[in-house]
């Protein structure tokens, strides 16, 4: 059986990938892809601490309900997120952070 | 979760991360996140966390990467070609996440590590015996009825936030419409 620590540690680097691929990447929908990682590793830990903390034998249900409103926000954010980043493509025809610059100063 | 189940899904899951930032095309960007959200559910399941890694699959894998490949169709966008590739930010970011990682490690390696104990059926069955005998009985038969108690927690105790939530998807639908209507002013 894998341990608490390996879990923190697998989630944590998963939040590394997506924090550099937001911080490297120039295409604004591969940043978004990114953005969904980073929300995804932060629930393998609330899981891992659910399943490990658990009260009655059995996970601590309280961790997974975040876990599922995480889940809905993030499905909410993507929605808007790429009707926002088509407006702007309509706009601008392009959607490389590095053309974006008109609130530069 | 037998430690080599965890470790073939943790290793999907950060290849297919890593693959995420180093595809040049959007599409197999996508793709590999499908991957990386599959190993993931790998993982909750093995947390015993069942309802919440059908979940994943179903609403990442399923629902949002469609959206993500729709756009990326609908924009019709090309490879990336090369560019000159600009250090300042480049080893900008990656000192951040290097210092991240190493902050990572300095923190787990002081932290208490805990094993895994099994679940303790017998102990919930007794506990769930008063209050709802049909999941007592299914957890006396050695069973996890992972549906039945994440429902009754979320129709219970986060019912406000539940209908909250409800309201927020309205009003994201109702966003995603306006931006997307093309403006005739």
């Amino acid at each position: 059986m894998a341990s608490l620590y390996s879990y923190l540690l697998v989630s944590g680097l998963l939040f590394a990938i997506g924090l550099a691929g937001v911080v490297l990447r120039r295409n604004i929908i591969v940043v978004f892809m990114c953005l969904e990682l980073m929300l995804s590793a932060a629930n393998l830990t609330l899981v891992a601490f659910s399943r490990f903390n658990g009260s009655n034998g059995l996970p601590d249900y309280n961790g997974q309900m975040l876990v599922f409103f995480v889940i809905t926000v993030a499905a909410a954010e993507v929605a808007v997120g790429l009707a926002i980043i088509v407006a702007l493509y309509r706009a601008r025809q392009t959607i490389h952070t590095d053309d974006l610059t008109s609130m530069k100063g | 979760m037998p430690l080599t189940l965890f470790w073939f899904f943790a290793i999907l899951m950060l290849v297919g991360g890593l693959a995420v930032i180093s595809m040049r095309n959007p599409v197999s960007a996508a793709l590999s996140m499908v991957a990386s959200f599959v190993g993931l559910a790998g993982l909750f399941i093995g947390l015993n966390a069942y309802f919440v890694g059908i979940m994943q699959i179903l609403v990442y894998a399923g629902a949002i990467m469609v959206l993500f490949l729709f756009i990326i169709m609908l924009l019709d966008l090309k490879t990336e070609e090369k560019q000159a590739p600009k250090v300042v930010p480049i080893v900008g970011g990656l000192g951040i996440v290097l210092a991240f990682t190493i902050q990572l490690i300095g923190i787990l390696g002081k932290t208490p590590d805990k094993a895994s104990e099994p679940l303790k059926l017998d102990q919930a069955a007794i506990a769930y015996a008063e209050t709802s005998p049909r999941v007592a009985e299914r957890l006396g038969n050695g069973q996890l009825p992972d549906v039945n108690l994440v429902g009754q927690v979320i129709f219970t105790e986060y019912n406000l936030p539940l209908q909250i939530v409800g309201v927020l998807l309205l009003v994201a639908t109702i966003g995603v419409v306006v931006l997307s209507k093309r403006q005739t002013v």
